[in-house]
């Protein structure tokens, strides 16, 4: 891009500023719900005058060069914010693209006579703009996959809760397939709470454990082994009757481990091991009468 | 040179290691400790491994050792209040301790241990044999 366009078009910049606001206004992708126009307009406005001194830099076509590092910031911050805000990818590159078309404009009022270099400038126009969307683009997906890895590690920590059923038992019922990592989550998570609860008994209810295949097996081993190595005897409750027999398929040796069908006669289990007995109260009113709760 | 102190309280013996473990001291404490089973025909050893955060596999297979050797001279052994990091990266090691019996304190285990030898009198079995 040579000298003459760069100044041409920073002479031209607040008409630039104008068509490309207009465009964005105009175009079907604009999202005034998420984003105000004065806060457009504004946004729009650092980004040109950036872009418009990067052109006068010395070399101008290389968006790698020194001229362009502030660019690429302002650029990586708005996708990022759009990304955050739940911009589609059409809409975030419409931002750039709709600029393209302005400066194209521009350009094309300057060199109106002189084809040959109007053709060229163009050429080397759209490069910068290209290279600029890809940018935005990438930024833009990195900014996606950010909120989803917040979202798979909250998923992984809101899934995990361990809860005290009783006075020295714990209960975690586990929801979603276990992975290595999660079971690592699992695994501190039950023994922190079993040194901060003194329980020596934990039931690990994998009712919603949808399969179960060796690896899994291997995790629920390592962490009844685990609690086992702190003085906690484990349940392993909530055996469906299809992960039975796929356990015994698998031929996963199960027979050092406590397991029950469901949570409740875990429960019962482990008040025989702690020596609690759980009776019916005499009941001294009729049956569902308030008193008899202690409300 | 440096050396665990062994304690002894009725039938058993109560070993607290507050320091870090390196193999040396592990080793005498084992040596110790046999010794000290045989001369006081203990019933039970527990060790309070509470104060310990780092261990390693050799850690681990003392350990194991001195619950084989005191189970054949008719003593259980029970480990202490291990941390959850000690717990995980033993079962990562793949060392289970599957001869030591473990509780969550010194209380429970003084517990247990009273158990272990109240059984002992009537059966062999295990503590939560019985349950299964």
């Amino acid at each position: 891009m040579n000298k003459e366009s760069a100044a041409a078009l920073k002479g031209k910049k607040k008409q630039i500023l104008e068509n490309w606001m207009a465009n964005q206004l105009k175009d079907a992708a604009l999202r005034d719900d998420l984003m105000s126009v004065s806060e457009l307009q504004q946004q729009s406005e650092e980004f040109l005058s950036t872009l418009l001194k990067a052109f006068a830099s010395p070399n101008a076509e290389d968006t790698d060069s020194a001229g362009y590092e502030s660019i690429h910031d302002i650029l990586s911050e708005i996708s990022i914010t759009r990304a955050r805000q739940g911009f589609s990818p059409r809409e975030t590159s419409a931002y750039i693209l709709s600029l393209k078309e302005v400066l194209s404009q521009v350009l094309e009022d300057r060199f109106k006579d002189e084809t040959a270099i109007l053709y060229r400038e163009i050429i080397s126009m759209n490069k910068i703009m290209d290279s600029l969307s890809l940018v935005t683009m990438e930024t833009y997906i990195k900014g996606r996959e950010e909120v989803i890895l917040r979202q798979t590690n909250e998923m992984s920590e809101i899934s995990t809760p361990v809860i005290r059923v009783w006075e020295g038992i714990l209960a975690l019922p586990i929801i979603g397939t276990l992975d290595s990592a999660r079971t690592q989550v699992v695994m501190e998570a039950l023994l922190e709470e079993i040194v901060a609860t003194g329980s020596r008994i934990a039931i690990l209810d994998i009712s919603g454990v949808p399969t179960v295949d060796s690896l899994v097996a291997q995790h629920l081993i390592k962490t009844v082994s685990a609690a086992r190595l702190m003085g906690a005897e484990c349940i392993i409750s909530g055996i469906r009757a299809e992960i039975a027999q796929t356990i015994v398929h698998l031929g996963i040796d199960l027979t050092n481990i406590y397991t029950k069908a469901t949570l409740a006669s875990a429960l019962k289990m482990s008040f025989s091991m702690l020596s609690i007995q759980v009776s019916k109260a005499a009941q001294n009113g009729p049956v569902g009468s308030k008193q008899n709760f202690g409300f | 040179m440096e050396r665990i102190p062994i304690l002894k309280m009725g039938p058993f013996l109560l070993v607290t290691i507050q320091v870090d473990l390196y193999d040396r001291l592990a080793l005498t404490l084992e040596n110790d400790l046999i010794n000290m089973v045989s001369k006081t025909e203990a019933k039970g050893v527990l060790i309070d491994i509470s104060a310990v955060s780092i261990v390693d596999s050799f850690m681990g297979r003392i350990l194991g050792n001195i619950a084989s050797m005191s189970k054949i001279m008719d003593a259980a052994t029970v480990v202490v209040g291990m941390q959850p990091a000690v717990a995980i990266t033993l079962v990562e090691l793949g060392l289970t301790l599957s001869g030591v019996h473990t509780a969550l304190d010194v209380e429970q285990g003084m517990e247990l241990l009273r158990t272990k030898i109240g059984q002992l009198d009537t059966d062999e079995e295990g503590l939560y044999d019985s349950y299964i």
